[in-house]
Order: C-alpha cells, then sequence, then structure tokens
C-alpha cells in the first residue's frame, strides 16, 4: 500500500482498472462511430461510407417524432428542477441542522424516496391526478416526480457538506455583529457555493435522463427520454445513433459549462482573497 | 477558534432586537425550511404511494375503475403462476447483477483507494469512471446492440479470429444481455459508495495491521472488508432497488422475450388496467422493502452520514 515498489497486485488490478473503463465507454464509442454511417448503412459495422446523413435525418424526419420540442422541454424541466432541488434541499440542510419535530419522519420519508421503484412514483402520481380529474403535465407532474428524485440525493449531498462545514466561520460573523441573514448571506452561501452548484449539476442531469418517472406524468408532450425511448421501438436506422451522439455531447457540454463556471468562481475568489478556500 | 459569551457586542439595542427576535424565529424556523421539501415529498410521494394501495383494492373492466373494496387484485395476482415466475425471474437478475457489480466496485474501489498513490491521480480517475453516467440510460443501453448483435462487433471479432464458425446467439436478446446491461448501467452505483466508504479507513489501521504481521489477504479481509461494509450496504441497496423496479432495460435488452415485475406493472399500465397494476406495485413495494431492511440489519447506515 504505501511501499515504494509496485508490486504483481498493483499490475492486477491496473489492468482489471483498464478493462473496467474500456467496458464503460467501448459500447457508447460504437454508436458515436456509427451515427456517421453513410446514407445506406445500417445499425451495426461495417461502417457504409462516412456522412452527417443521419444528423440531417434527424432534424428533418419530424414524422418520427417532435425531436425539437422534445429536446426543450427536457431542458426546460431539468433547470425547473435543478433551482428547485438546489433551493429546497439547502433549505431542508438548515432546518436539519437544529432540531425539529418531525425530522426523523422527515429524513425517512426522503430515504425512502430513494428506494421507492421509479415506474411506481409514475403509477402513483398518474393515478392520483386521473382520480382528481387533473391534466398531468411535464412542467407540473413530472416536475414533482422528478422531484422525488433529485431532493433526497440533494439532501444528502447538503448534509455531507454540513458534515464538513466550519461553524466557527458563523460564529465569527455573528460575533461581528452579522444578523442571522446576512451571515447566512455573506458567509455561509459563499462557502457553500461550488457545493451547491455540484448539487444542481446532479440535479440537471438526472431530470434530463429521467424516463420511468416521466412516462405516466409528462401528459400529453414527451421530454426527451420518452422520444428516444419510442424511436427504440420503430426506428431501425442508425438516426437513433445520431440523436444518442446528439443528446451525449449536449450532456457533456452542460457539464463542462458548469465545470468551467466553478473553475472561474474559484480563481475570481482565489484573487479577491476574500473568504478562504479551506473552508468549503 | 473558540468564542465566549463575554464577546463585545456592537450595540445594546440590536442585541435586544436579536433576543426578541430570538425567541419566536429560531423555534419556527426549522419548520419553514423543511416545509418546501416535505410537502413535495408528501404530495408526490406519500400521497400517490396511498393512491396506488387504495386503488390497488379498486374494481375494473376494460372500460374504467371503479371505487370499491374487492381483493380480487391480489389473488389473482398471487395465484397467478405467471407472477411467481416473473418474481422469481426479476430476484435472478437482482442476484446477479448484485454480484457482479458487488465484484467489480469493490475491485475498482479498492484500487483507487490503496493503490493509486496520488490524490490528484485518484480523483482523475474516479472522474473516468463517472464520466459515463452522464450519457443517458437508453442510449447507454442500445448501444450494446451493434456490438452483441448477430452481425455485432465480438460475433464478428470472434469468427475472424476462427473461434466460432457462427455468430453466438446468446449474446443479445438474452438474460445475458439484460445483466449485461443493468451491470453496465449501475456499476458505479456500488463503486461511489465503496470507495467513499474506503477513503475514510485511517490508514494508520492498515500500517498497523502489517506492523502486527498480517498479510495483504487478511488486512483486506479483517481490516478493510469490515469496514467498508456501510458503503457495500448503500451501493447493494442501490443496485438491487433499481433492479427490482426496472422495466426499460428489460424490455430493451431482453427484445421482449424475458419479464421483470416491472415490465409486468407497465404493461398492466399500458392495457389500462390500474388496480392489477396498483396491486401488483404494492407486492413489488413490500418485497423491495423487505430487502432493504435486511440489507439495514447488517450493517448501520446512519453512522455513515
Amino acid at each position: 500500500m504505501n511501499t515504494s515498489r509496485r508490486g504483481l497486485s498493483f499490475h492486477l488490478l491496473a489492468g482489471f482498472f483498464v478493462l473496467f473503463v474500456l467496458f464503460l465507454y467501448g459500447p457508447t464509442a460504437t454508436i458515436l462511430v456509427l451515427s456517421f454511417q453513410g446514407p445506406e448503412g445500417g445499425l451495426t459495422f461495417p461502417m457504409n461510407g462516412v456522412s452527417l446523413h443521419w444528423f440531417r435525418n434527424l432534424f428533418e424526419q419530424q414524422a418520427v417524432g417532435d425531436f425539437g420540442g422534445s429536446f426543450r422541454r427536457s431542458i426546460a424541466l431539468g433547470l425547473m428542477v435543478m433551482v428547485l432541488t438546489v433551493l429546497f434541499s439547502v433549505l431542508a440542510g438548515f432546518a436539519f441542522r437544529r432540531r425539529f419535530r418531525g425530522s426523523g419522519a422527515l429524513f425517512y420519508l426522503a430515504v425512502a424516496s430513494l428506494i421507492v421503484p421509479s415506474i411506481l412514483v409514475s403509477l402513483g402520481i398518474g393515478l392520483f391526478f386521473n382520480i382528481l380529474g387533473l391534466e398531468p403535465s411535464w412542467y407540473g407532474s413530472a416536475l414533482g416526480a422528478h422531484l422525488t428524485w433529485t431532493l433526497p440525493f440533494g439532501l444528502l449531498i447538503v448534509f455531507a457538506i454540513f458534515n464538513r462545514f466550519n461553524p466557527a466561520y458563523e460564529e465569527a460573523a455573528r460575533d461581528l455583529g452579522a444578523s442571522p441573514w446576512q451571515t447566512v448571506r455573506h458567509v455561509v452561501l459563499p462557502i457553500l457555493l461550488p457545493s451547491l452548484i455540484g448539487v444542481g449539476l446532479f440535479g440537471f442531469t438526472l431530470s434530463y435522463d429521467e424516463f420511468a418517472r416521466t412516462l405516466m406524468t409528462a401528459g400529453s408532450f414527451n421530454t426527451l427520454p420518452l422520444e428516444i425511448y419510442g424511436m427504440t421501438t420503430n426506428v431501425t436506422t442508425p438516426v437513433l445513433y445520431a440523436l444518442g451522439s446528439l443528446t451525449t455531447v449536449f450532456s457533456f457540454t452542460v457539464i463542462g459549462l458548469f465545470f468551467l463556471g466553478l473553475i472561474l468562481l474559484r480563481r475570481n475568489r482565489l484573487r479577491r482573497n476574500r473568504f478562504p478556500v479551506a473552508g468549503t | 477558534m473558540t468564542l465566549t459569551a463575554e464577546t463585545p457586542r456592537p450595540s445594546a439595542t440590536a442585541a435586544a432586537g436579536r433576543a426578541r427576535r430570538g425567541r419566536l424565529l429560531p423555534r419556527v424556523a426549522p419548520y419553514l425550511q423543511a416545509a418546501p421539501l416535505t410537502v413535495t415529498l408528501l404530495l408526490f410521494l406519500l400521497v400517490p404511494i396511498l393512491t396506488i394501495v387504495a386503488v390497488s383494492f379498486w374494481d375494473y373492466d376494460s372500460v374504467r375503475i371503479y371505487p370499491d373494496f374487492v381483493l380480487t387484485n391480489y389473488v389473482e395476482l398471487l395465484t397467478s403462476p405467471v407472477t411467481w415466475k416473473t418474481y422469481l425471474n426479476t430476484l435472478k437478475y437482482a442476484v446477479l447483477t448484485w454480484a457482479i457489480t458487488l465484484g467489480i466496485g469493490f475491485t475498482v474501489a479498492y484500487f483507487l483507494a490503496f493503490h493509486v498513490r496520488s490524490t490528484t491521480w485518484q480523483m482523475v480517475l474516479f472522474l473516468v469512471c463517472t464520466i459515463p453516467f452522464w450519457t443517458s440510460n437508453i442510449i447507454r443501453m442500445i448501444s450494446w446492440i451493434p456490438f452483441l448483435g448477430r452481425n455485432g462487433l465480438l460475433n464478428s471479432g470472434l469468427i475472424s479470429a476462427g473461434i466460432i464458425d457462427r455468430p453466438l446467439e446468446f449474446l443479445l436478446f438474452s438474460d445475458f444481455s439484460v445483466v449485461l446491461a443493468f451491470v453496465h448501467l449501475y456499476a458505479l452505483f456500488m463503486v461511489v459508495p465503496i470507495f467513499n466508504s474506503m477513503m475514510r479507513i485511517d490508514r494508520a489501521l492498515i500500517e498497523a495491521a502489517r506492523d502486527g504481521g498480517a498479510s495483504a489477504a487478511q488486512t483486506l479481509w479483517n481490516v478493510i472488508l469490515p469496514l467498508t461494509k456501510p458503503g457495500i450496504a448503500i451501493g447493494s441497496i442501490f443496485v438491487v432497488t433499481l433492479v427490482m423496479g426496472d422495466f426499460i432495460t428489460v424490455r430493451l435488452m431482453s427484445g421482449g422475450q424475458s419479464a421483470s415485475i416491472g415490465l409486468m406493472i407497465a404493461n398492466e399500465i399500458s392495457l389500462l388496467q390500474y388496480p392489477a397494476a396498483a396491486a401488483n406495485a404494492v407486492v413489488l413495494l413490500a418485497v423491495v422493502l423487505i430487502m432493504v431492511v435486511a440489507m439495514l440489519r447488517v450493517v448501520d447506515i446512519r453512522k455513515e452520514l
């Protein structure tokens, strides 16, 4: 372990790790390559020429479905889920720092939310809306369904953040005369900010991918995962791979932007040197 | 930094104001702060589950559902051999996926935590493992098709290498491809919590074990494994519950040849047999909860938080 020489076990484990990474990346890389299949090509190798045919096809062939609309809805839904997840889980995180009646029950409810199979949440909300005579919608019932998946994760991350949070900063602020709100606004939140960006990113990606919880709750308009799922059952051309590649590139762009923001934030903070990063 | 009560206050009035507010606000604040989370979970989790339980006792025909109290949904469900077969099949997927992801998760986490020495490399390699998780699950599933299909990469590779002379049919649309896809989708859910547990292990303990004359295998078995149990439990809960409730993976990867409870429920939903789906859902929830409680008896997960 801390020995300077690297024995056989290290090489075996490293080999295993490399295989694992290949296992994770291999298939996805395959469809990335296959989405550039020529117009005559099929769902498998060999490549029949190289073209952007299937990407063009994706945007032309609206008969397949409402790709653009579902994409926009998924992004809008993801952003709403992101904002609400950060807001609700941070607020609840503050609440859990003190003792309050029902905190145990609420914690178990949140954990239960992770364990209850997605299809049950979908079915339950669908039935509930049905009985009340309400129309399910992607911005209403689906939003709620997604939050039951993202909030527990958000809450657990916020717990972990607060566990590492040094309360001395707050006490110092209080002793310098800051009101509770000022303490939160100028001390706690800036220290928490990078982690909160992580919570938001998590919320967005979970929602952007969520299929089962959207199934019965999205109403008459599809989100992107529902659209892709529909395509898997009736599309047998590489246009499916083109869509896969496009959404993958999009996910990576979003995550790249988040990380860029995080780096800029940190650099900015180091330059101003107003808050020590060590507290985070 | 230690702070005492005698720290000078900025002004007496501010202190008085704080004290006045201090009586009511701090007492109400936690409730207000927890309210959005509570309301969301009650409205979109607890109430829907209670709805499912209620509807599972309702009556239905091919046209609509009727509020009632009948046990037929449960009787039909539990007396059908199809149900039992489906449950067994789902359990088989869960156990296989759990065992394989546990093996992979433990090995990968062990390598990252104990064999990779610099923290930077640890983080880089860890990120490398999490990146595929950022792609849509359905895309990750269909990405196996050009790989495992009859004319897929694996079959053509094996044929051109002369190992087989006919394409292997069991690779795609089989139990094999279902479990493979599950492992591909959920291995990370095992790696992350186990890695997290391993990183918390005080390195001095391992040092001590070695100084005490323990071999690497003994250290692994008697020190690392017991201390990693909470992580294993969390990962297991994730993997098992995800597989038990799944229906897309089973439908896509088995090509409609295999069944799972989730798939059964999804089919009943699409046939608008809501009370039957609800009864099935209640039984599924009970089974999942029993499995989770059993896993929690083995380790105290609250210590992890």
